[in-house]
């Protein structure tokens, strides 16, 4: 079963353990101007949202890499990028949508979230399971649930 | 290691920033952040000094546990001679300020002399410069903020900077950061202020590389946030209900300080309370609480985040009130509440808001308004004299008096002199409900009697983070002790003050406490500290940090007759509740603690005990 990153900003309280995390596993130091994901907070409006490559499957990135230096982990469905291969040219960050992908000035590569070979380390940081790892076919489950749950509420009262 | 080993040294009258090795041999004493730059303080500057002279320091620290993965790990601290108390002072905040210093290589800054202008520093990890802030000067602690990331191009720069209190000298200013944390009490924003230093701005990328056993740190670290996780108070009613949780909790207990401690219940409490922050208004139909928040790497997220009713009379002209923004904390709450008999709400926020946002310290600013209200009652001031209606219980008294005072407008300047000096000037030095200057917050110690002694002897004058011992009266965390007895209270404040010194020095958050005990906490600093740091290490650092503060004291010109409380705590009885007939017995529970120290009856270190601990 192949998973995906699901996020429910709701629950986020701004920690960033997150980041840091993604950080540490990446870079084996704690950093997170170099997480890959990323919390952003809005506030004016007193939410949080962390932000991170939702795994696109037909992807900008990969389809405008001149070098075809990023590529599909087969086990998670990640792209990934292989550092060797990257030249910097920065084009998968212009073509990302998202904003996802990013420039680091001083290794001259590029870096996107690569699910962590399917333990992402963001999730298991999460105090508040604002970031969890789902089944990718049932991303919509939860909030299915809870829709649900307000459906047939005759038979509850009876 | 958990300290980056790097210290900038910034002479703002020569306007030059300098590195220099962090001294690891007092690292291994004094561990960091208020061990370490209070051990640096009393090294480099003359406890004589004026506070707001260029002769005195202040310097900025982080733990070695800042910017890490320990929960809370993202406390960092504001450590001067403070400019209400005249005292030590060392104030804690959070944000994500303390973190990022630490990501751009530095463990503290140390800041000397004055600048002839207004400046502002700007680290960007090596890159240390002083910047001109003629334009930044007069502009709020949100303002400043929004203009250095605009200024600079990068929203991801954190920023610590002062209002127009720290700006105008008023004796509780504090020192913003992230738009609403602060190191808020004893007036150090006064200090940074008296610098000419408008504000800290900085951008790490650096990060933490030199934690000693990252394995054996994840684990700490991930067994000490499933203690907080497991535990009621950090797990479910700190993230719910934030510290206001303790409103009723402390109201029904007779030790909720009522109008200026004439009465230790507040008949209005519910309505200031965190249940009431969680019900709809009936203005709006929309509860005054948004959410809650974390700072920097904390899994508790005690934090508020409240929209103001917009149809309040204090805001209902000014937009920029209305969106989401930091909210109260039971301090606050009670400060600019109970102590002043205000019940409504939304008129405590916008005080809090305009603390905020000038940089004032809402405890100090909110006993002292109950001062000067109390002044007022017994006609000692007029209404022409503080162009206001001062009395009790006076919302809109309130709300005029928190704009005067950041502004420093007329009776505003008096208010910002700090309720001992205020009632000093009309001859009832008595009123000021204080230790050593800095007024008490929200605990009376009638109804709660080891706070008495915690606030007596605290090295910063009253303050409940010095020794919560809250926790074992109130809340029996780790034992549970009756509240209004004496017996035990001096070994129970000492060994909680030595204890938060730890805490403190690591780099993490004292709330960890309700869950923590030093057990908790000693594992993820050996993991992440190079050296031996056992139980028994530990400890010795809490009581030596306490002494070397006490000895700074002592050679300010404090003496015993200064570890005292206001006569209204020890001669009026409490009025109401479960202490009803109770003073507070400081005169029992002294003479103990100071045998407990290994002081001498005069509160003076005996040499046994100096030696002991390396003194």
């Amino acid at each position: 079963m192949q998973k995906s990153l699901h996020i429910d900003p709701a629950k986020c309280t701004g920690c960033l353990q997150c980041e840091m995390a993604c950080s540490y596993e990446h870079t084996g130091v704690i950093n997170p101007s170099k997480s890959r994901i990323k919390v952003f907070n809005f506030e004016h409006e007193g939410r949080k949202v962390p932000y991170t490559c939702t795994q696109c499957a037909d992807a900008w990135c990969m389809n405008a890499c001149p070098v075809e230096a990023i590529v599909i982990d087969a086990a998670t469905g990640a792209k990934v990028v292989k550092e060797a291969t990257c030249v910097g040219c920065k084009v998968c960050t212009i073509a990302c949508p998202f904003g996802t992908v990013n420039y680091m000035a001083d290794v001259g590569k590029v870096q996107k979230c690569d699910l962590c070979a399917g333990d992402p380390k963001c999730v298991s940081a999460c105090p508040t399971g604002a970031i969890t790892y789902v089944d990718a076919d049932w991303t919509g489950l939860d909030r299915m649930r809870a829709w649900a749950a307000r459906t047939n509420t005759a038979a509850v009262a009876a | 290691m958990g300290w980056n080993r790097k210290v900038l040294r910034v002479n703002l009258t020569a306007g030059t920033c300098n590195p220099e090795p962090l001294n690891m041999a007092w690292a291994n004493d004094y561990l960091g952040s208020r061990g370490l730059a209070s051990k640096y303080l009393v090294e480099e500057i003359d406890p004589k000094v004026d506070p707001l002279s260029p002769d005195n320091k202040m310097i900025m620290a982080t733990g070695p546990l800042t910017g890490t993965m320990a929960s809370t790990g993202g406390r960092y601290t504001v450590v001067t001679k403070g400019a209400l108390t005249n005292a030590i002072a060392c104030s804690n905040s959070g944000g994500y300020f303390g973190a990022e210093m630490k990501f751009a290589g530095w463990d503290m800054i140390i800041f000397e002399g004055r600048s002839p202008k207004p400046v502002y520093l700007y680290l960007e990890n090596d890159k240390a410069e002083l910047r001109d802030a003629g334009h930044l000067w007069g502009k709020t602690c949100w303002e400043t903020e929004e203009t250095i990331k605009a200024s600079h191009q990068d929203p991801l720069i954190r920023v610590s900077s002062i209002g127009a209190a720290g700006e105008n000298a008023v004796l509780f200013a504090c020192i913003v950061n992230d738009l609403h944390r602060a190191a808020g009490r004893s007036g150090v924003g006064a200090v940074m202020g008296s610098k000419n230093l408008k504000a800290v701005a900085i951008r790490g990328t650096q990060g933490v590389s030199g934690i000693k056993d990252f394995p054996a740190f994840l684990a700490a670290t991930n067994a000490a946030k499933k203690v907080l996780a497991d535990n009621a108070v950090t797990g479910q009613g700190l993230p719910k209900y934030g510290t206001q949780v303790l409103m009723n909790v402390i109201n029904e207990m007779g030790a909720l300080p009522t109008r200026n401690h004439r009465d230790v219940q507040f008949e209005d409490a519910g309505k200031i309370s965190a249940e009431a922050m969680h019900e709809k208004r009936p203005t709006d139909g929309k509860p005054h609480l948004v959410t809650n928040a974390a700072c920097f790497g904390c899994t508790i997220a005690c934090g508020r985040i409240s929209k103001i009713d917009e149809t309040h009379f204090s805001v209902k002209n000014s937009p920029k009130y209305w969106g989401a923004n930091g909210g109260l904390e039971y301090e606050a709450a009670w400060a600019l509440g109970a102590a002043n008999g205000v019940g409504d709400l939304e008129a405590l926020q916008y005080a809090n808001l305009l603390c905020n946002e000038h940089g004032m310290d809402p405890i100090s600013f909110g006993a002292t308004v109950g001062a000067a209200m109390e002044l007022y009652d017994l006609g000692i001031i007029s209404r022409e004299q503080i162009g206001v209606d001062a009395r009790f219980g006076s919302a809109e008294a309130l709300c005029k008096l928190v704009e005067m005072t950041a502004h420093g407008e007329g009776f505003g300047k008096e208010l910002g002199m700090g309720s001992a000096r205020l009632c000093a000037r009309y001859g009832r030095p008595e009123l000021s409900m204080s230790v050593k200057s800095q007024e008490f917050p929200a605990y009376d110690s009638r109804g709660i009697q080891g706070m008495g002694l915690t606030y007596a002897t605290s090295n910063r004058g009253a303050c409940h983070l010095r020794s919560y011992t809250v926790a074992s009266e109130v809340l029996g965390i780790p034992v549970k002790t009756d509240p209004l007895v004496t017996e035990g209270k001096a070994e129970l404040v000492k060994a909680f003050q030595d204890a938060t010194g730890v805490f403190d020095a690591a780099g993490i958050c004292v709330f960890t406490s309700f869950a923590w005990t030093l057990a908790d906490v000693q594992p993820q600093i050996q993991a992440a500290c190079e050296g031996d740091w056992s139980m028994e290490k530990l400890n010795e650092v809490g009581e030596r940090i306490w002494n070397m503060e006490r000895q700074f004291n002592l050679a300010a010109g404090f003496t015993a007759a200064d570890d005292d409380l206001p006569p209204r705590l020890k001669t009026e009885p409490a009025k109401t509740g479960p202490a009803k007939g109770l003073v507070n017995g400081i005169d029992k529970m002294k003479p103990e603690y100071y045998k407990v120290r290994g002081w001498n009856a005069d509160g003076v270190p005996e040499k046994a005990t100096l030696e002991r601990l390396g003194l």
